[in-house]
C-alpha cells in the first residue's frame, strides 16, 4: 500500500468540494483486501470493483465475509492489507465519519434512527442549519428535508416523530439521510427484509433514480429475485474468499447458488410425501379485536399449512393468539376435538404446541445465555427436572443429539449463542421446540435472513417432521417457500382470511390476488 | 459484522485447543486481593502492624457484612431477573423489632413493662420461650412481605423499583409504629446465642457468618442447578422469549421476591440476636449496600447476569474497605466518600471488561 501515494481524506474532501472529481471507470476499487480477527481470516485477499451508475449486489452465505467487507468500505473496520481506491485515488479510511466525508454512506440492517426525534432532526443531526445566535433554524431544516424528499419521491412529513413511522418509512428516511451526505457510494444491507411488495417497488424506484444520477450502490441481499430485478452486476463470496463477479443478465439462479455454496443444491424444497391424518387443530371464528377477525381453518396431522399474506396482514398475530401469547377476544380453538381456552403459552405447550417466533432477537434468543441454556428453556417445563433440580447430564445429551441432528455448527454447547450466525441461532431455537416433542409446530418465518444452505436443511427438517405426523403451520413472506412446502395455503389480508388454496391449485398470482384484495 | 467474525472464530476454536474460560468472578477476586494487599502495605508503613494477620479484625470484617450479605444474596436474584429489591433494609428493621418482641426474658421483660410506654405492649406468652418462635415469626414475616412485593409486581406490572420503594417506606413506618419508636431490648440468652461467636482453632467465628455462607451456598446451588435458577436467568435475559418459552413470569417473580423477603427476614433475626435488641432504625441503607455488593460482584442491573459467588466477594470487598479505613484511622465521613467512589469504580472496571470481551 505504501508504494502508492496515499491521498488523505481531507485532501479528497477538498477535491470533492472543488467539483474537480477525477474521472475513472470504477467509483470504488478494492483489491487484495485481507482482514484477520483473532484466530480467523474473515477476508482472504478479496476484491470488489464498483462501476459508476450501477447497482452491485454482494452475494454469499452467512459468514461468507460480505458484512466484513461492507464494514471495511464504510470505515468501521480497517483492513490488515490491501489497496483501496476511491475514484481512482488511493485512500485510507480511519472511521465511519471519514467514509461519510468521502462520500461512502451505509444504511444498516438495524435502523439507527432516534425514535423520539423528528424526521428532519434525524436527517440533519450534527449538521443542523444555524440561524441567529447560533440556534437551530428549524424552518430551514424542514425546507431542506422537503427538497430532499421531493427529489426521492418520498411522501413523509419532515416534522413527524420517527416513532410514529412504519418500518418501511423509517427505511426511506435512512436512505434519504444517506443521500443527503451527497454520497457517491451507497451501501444497503438487506434493505427489503421488512418491506412489503409496494414498498419494495418504491425503494427500487429510488435506487434506479440514484443509479441514473451516476451513483454506485452496493446491495446486499439473500433474495434471488431481487438480484435479477435491481442489480446490474454481482460479486459472490464464500468462506471469506472472492469467487467471481458477473453481470446479472448473464447467469441463472442455479449458477449463483452453485457459486455461493460451492456445490449443487438439487432440490430447494424437498417436500416429502406425508400421510395426512385427522384434524388436530380446529380454529373457528378466532378474533383479536383490532388485529384480526373471524379466522377459521383446520389443521391435520402430517400437514404443512402455509400462511401467506403481506406484512401487517395479521399472519403472525393469528399464530401468537393460537399459542396464547395474546389470548383471543372471541372464537374457539379446538385441540384434538377438545375446546380449549389458550390463555398463555404454558397452556399451549401442555397441549403439545410449539411456536418458533418471527423475531429471533426480540422473542427468540436469550442472547446472554449459552447454546445449551437456549435449547433447554422450553422443555424444562415438562421434563428433565427432578425435585426442582435440572438433570444436567440427560439434558445435555438430549440437547446435544438434537443439535447434531440439526447440524448446528458449534464446537461447544456452552458457547454463548450470540457468537453463532443467524442460521445457527435459528437451528438452536428449532432445537428448543423439537425437544418438547410438539404435535403442532407453528413456524413464523423459519428461514428469514438465513443463507441458502441452511435454508435447504431447515426445509428438509420441516418436511421430515410432517412425515412423522407433526402438524405444521408455516408462515412465510417468501412466495416460493410457501408454494414449495405447503399442502394447503391460508391467505390473509387485513386481518381476514381471504382464501384457502390447495397445493395443486395454488400459484404465485392467485396468492398475490388474495393477499392484496 | 460481528456475526461473521464470531462465527468463524468459534469454528476455528474447534480446530485449535478449546479456550479455557476463567470464571467471571476471577477479576473481582483479584480486586479483593488487591485492596487487601494495599491496606496491608499501607498498614505496615503508617500503623506499624499487619492488617490481615489479626484474627479479631478478620472476624469483624465478615461479621460486619454478614447481615448485608444475607440480604445481598436475595437482592442478587431480583437483580438477575432484571428487577431490584429496595425494601430489604426496612424489612430488616421491622422484622428485627418483631423478632425481639417475641424473645424477651422474664426478668427484663418485667422491667420493660414497668415503663409507661410499654404498658399496653408485650407478648407475655412468649417471654422466656424457645427461640423457635421469634425465628419462625421473623422468617414468616419476611416471606409474607416479599410475597406482597412479588404479587404487586406480577399483578400490576409496575417496575420492581417502584413496588419495593413503596414497601421500603411502609416497612420503615411499620418498624416505628410497632412500639411507637421505642427499642425492644433485653432479650433472652437462648435467642441471643445466635448472634454470638464460637471459637475454631482460636478464631472467633460469628454464627451470623456461618448462616450467611450456608444461605449463599444454597442459593448458589439453586441458581446453577435448579429449574428455579434457569428461569430466573431466562426472565432477566429476555422476558419476551421467556414468556413464549412457556415460563409464567408473574408466578416466578413472586417466588423470587418471596425468597428475597425470606432472606431479609433471616437477616432481621440475625441482627436482632447480635444486637440483643430491636431498634426501629435498624438496617437503614442496608439495601443499598446489598445492591452495591451484587453489582460489584458482577450482577447487571439490566438483568440476566449475576452470580452468588460474585456477590459474596462483593460483600467482602465492602467489609474490607470499611474495616481497612477504620484500621488506618480514616474518619467516618471520608470512609463514605471513598466507599461511593469504590462502588462506581468497581462497576466501571467491570463494564469495561465486559465490553472488551464482547469485542474480542
Amino acid at each position: 500500500m505504501s508504494a502508492h501515494s496515499v491521498v488523505s481524506p481531507h485532501t479528497m474532501q477538498a477535491v470533492r468540494e472543488s467539483g474537480a472529481i477525477p474521472n475513472s471507470t470504477y467509483l470504488l476499487e478494492v483489491e487484495d483486501v485481507r482482514k484477520e480477527f483473532p484466530g480467523v481470516v474473515a477476508l482472504d485477499n478479496v476484491q470488489l470493483k464498483l462501476k459508476r451508475g450501477t447497482v452491485h449486489a454482494l452475494m454469499g452465505e452467512n459468514g461468507a465475509g460480505k458484512s466484513t467487507l461492507m464494514k471495511i468500505l464504510a470505515g468501521i473496520y480497517t483492513p490488515d492489507s490491501g489497496t483501496f481506491k476511491l475514484r481512482g485515488q488511493h485512500i485510507r479510511l480511519k472511521n465511519p465519519l471519514d467514509a461519510l466525508q468521502n462520500g461512502i454512506a451505509m444504511i444498516h440492517q438495524e435502523l439507527n434512527l432516534m425514535a423520539p426525534m423528528t424526521v428532519s432532526e434525524n436527517i440533519w443531526i450534527g449538521r443542523e442549519p444555524k440561524g441567529r445566535f447560533g440556534l437551530i433554524d428549524h424552518a430551514e431544516m424542514n425546507q431542506r428535508t422537503e427538497a430532499l424528499f421531493e427529489r426521492l419521491e418520498i411522501g413523509i412529513d419532515p416534522e413527524v416523530k420517527i416513532s410514529t413511522l412504519s418500518v418501511a418509512s423509517r427505511q426511506m428516511v435512512e436512505i434519504a439521510k444517506a443521500v443527503s451526505f451527497n454520497s457517491d457510494v451507497l451501501i444497503m444491507d438487506e434493505p427489503t427484509s421488512a418491506l412489503t411488495e409496494t414498498e419494495v417497488h418504491h425503494l427500487f424506484r429510488i435506487i434506479r433514480s440514484l443509479r441514473a444520477e451516476g451513483k454506485g450502490i452496493i446491495y446486499i441481499t439473500h433474495k434471488m429475485n431481487e438480484l435479477f430485478e435491481i442489480a446490474d452486476e454481482f460479486s459472490v463470496f464464500r468462506d471469506g474468499k472472492y469467487i467471481a463477479t458477473c453481470a446479472s443478465s448473464e447467469v441463472t439462479r442455479d449458477d449463483i447458488i452453485r457459486m455461493m455454496v460451492g456445490r449443487e443444491i438439487t432440490q430447494m424444497f424437498p417436500k416429502e410425501p406425508a400421510v395426512i391424518g385427522d384434524v388436530v387443530l380446529s380454529v373457528k371464528g378466532l378474533t383479536l379485536n383490532g388485529v384480526f377477525r373471524d379466522v377459521s381453518f383446520d389443521l391435520r396431522s402430517g400437514e404443512i399449512l402455509g400462511f401467506a399474506g403481506l406484512v401487517g396482514s395479521g399472519r403472525s398475530n393469528v399464530a401468537e393468539t393460537i399459542f396464547g401469547v395474546t389470548p383471543a377476544s372471541s372464537g374457539t380453538i379446538e385441540l384434538f376435538g377438545l375446546e380449549l381456552s389458550v390463555s398463555s403459552p404454558a397452556v399451549a405447550m401442555r397441549h403439545g404446541m410449539a411456536l418458533l417466533t418471527e423475531d429471533r432477537k426480540d422473542t427468540g434468543c436469550f442472547l446472554l445465555l449459552d447454546i445449551q441454556e437456549n435449547a433447554q428453556m422450553a422443555v424444562l417445563q415438562q421434563r428433565y427436572v427432578k425435585m426442582g433440580f435440572v438433570q444436567q447430564e440427560e439434558l445435555r445429551r438430549a440437547a446435544g443429539d438434537m443439535a447434531n441432528r440439526l447440524r448446528v455448527r458449534t464446537p461447544d454447547m456452552h458457547e454463548p449463542i450470540i457468537n453463532l450466525s443467524g442460521g445457527n441461532q435459528q437451528k438452536v431455537l428449532i432445537c428448543r421446540w423439537l425437544l418438547t416433542n410438539p404435535k403442532i409446530l407453528i413456524l413464523d418465518e423459519p428461514t428469514r435472513g438465513i443463507d441458502v444452505g441452511a435454508k435447504a436443511e431447515i426445509h428438509r427438517l420441516i418436511s421430515q417432521l410432517a412425515g412423522q405426523g407433526v402438524a405444521i403451520i408455516m408462515i412465510s413472506s417468501e412466495m416460493p417457500e410457501v408454494l414449495g412446502m405447503s399442502d394447503r395455503i391460508v391467505v390473509l389480508h387485513g386481518g381476514r382470511v381471504t382464501g384457502i388454496l390447495d397445493r395443486a391449485e395454488a400459484d404465485q398470482v392467485k396468492i398475490m390476488e388474495l393477499a392484496s384484495r | 459484522m460481528s456475526e461473521v467474525t464470531n462465527d468463524l472464530g468459534s469454528t476455528s476454536r474447534a480446530g485449535l485447543k478449546k479456550v479455557r474460560r476463567l470464571p467471571p468472578e476471577f477479576s473481582i477476586l483479584m480486586v479483593l486481593i488487591g485492596i487487601a494487599l494495599v491496606f496491608e502495605i499501607i498498614g505496615w508503613y503508617m500503623v506499624g502492624e499487619s492488617f490481615l494477620a489479626n484474627k479479631q479484625r478478620l472476624s469483624i470484617i465478615v461479621l460486619q457484612v454478614a447481615v448485608t450479605g444475607i440480604i445481598a444474596v436475595g437482592v442478587t436474584q431480583a437483580i438477575i431477573t432484571g428487577g431490584v429489591d429496595l425494601s430489604s433494609g426496612s424489612m430488616v428493621g421491622f422484622i428485627a423489632m418483631v423478632v425481639a418482641s417475641f424473645a424477651q426474658t422474664s426478668l427484663n421483660a418485667r422491667a420493660v413493662f414497668l415503663q409507661p410506654g410499654y404498658a399496653q405492649f408485650g407478648f407475655g406468652w412468649f417471654i422466656d420461650s424457645s427461640p423457635f418462635w421469634p425465628i419462625l415469626m421473623g422468617l414468616l414475616l419476611g416471606l409474607l412481605l416479599g410475597w406482597i412485593n412479588g404479587q404487586i409486581i406480577a399483578r400490576t406490572g409496575i417496575p420492581p423499583f417502584i413496588a419495593t420503594l413503596g414497601m421500603m417506606v411502609s416497612a420503615r413506618g411499620l418498624a416505628k409504629w410497632y412500639t411507637e419508636g421505642q427499642p425492644v431490648a433485653l432479650l433472652n440468652e437462648r435467642f441471643t446465642w445466635l448472634g454470638q461467636s464460637f471459637n475454631v482453632a482460636g478464631f472467633p467465628v460469628p454464627r451470623t457468618v456461618i448462616v450467611f455462607f450456608i444461605v449463599a451456598v444454597i442459593c448458589h446451588i439453586a441458581l446453577s442447578y435448579t429449574r428455579y435458577g434457569k428461569f430466573t436467568y431466562a426472565i432477566g435475559a429476555n422476558p419476551q422469549a421467556a414468556r413464549v418459552s412457556g415460563i409464567d413470569i408473574g408466578k416466578h417473580l413472586i417466588k423470587v421476591y418471596a425468597v428475597a423477603g425470606l432472606l431479609s427476614g433471616l437477616a432481621g433475626v440475625m441482627l436482632a440476636a447480635r444486637a440483643q435488641s430491636g431498634q426501629p432504625n435498624m438496617g437503614v441503607s442496608f439495601e443499598l449496600d446489598a445492591i452495591a455488593a451484587a453489582v460489584i460482584g458482577g450482577a447487571s442491573l439490566s438483568g440476566g447476569i449475576g452470580r452468588i459467588t460474585g456477590t459474596v466477594i462483593g460483600t467482602i470487598i465492602l467489609g474490607v474497605v470499611t474495616s481497612g479505613f477504620t484500621f488506618l484511622k480514616v474518619g467516618a465521613y471520608y470512609q463514605e466518600i471513598v466507599k461511593g467512589a469504590i462502588i462506581v469504580a468497581a462497576v466501571v472496571v467491570d463494564v469495561h471488561r465486559q465490553r472488551k470481551k464482547s469485542r474480542a
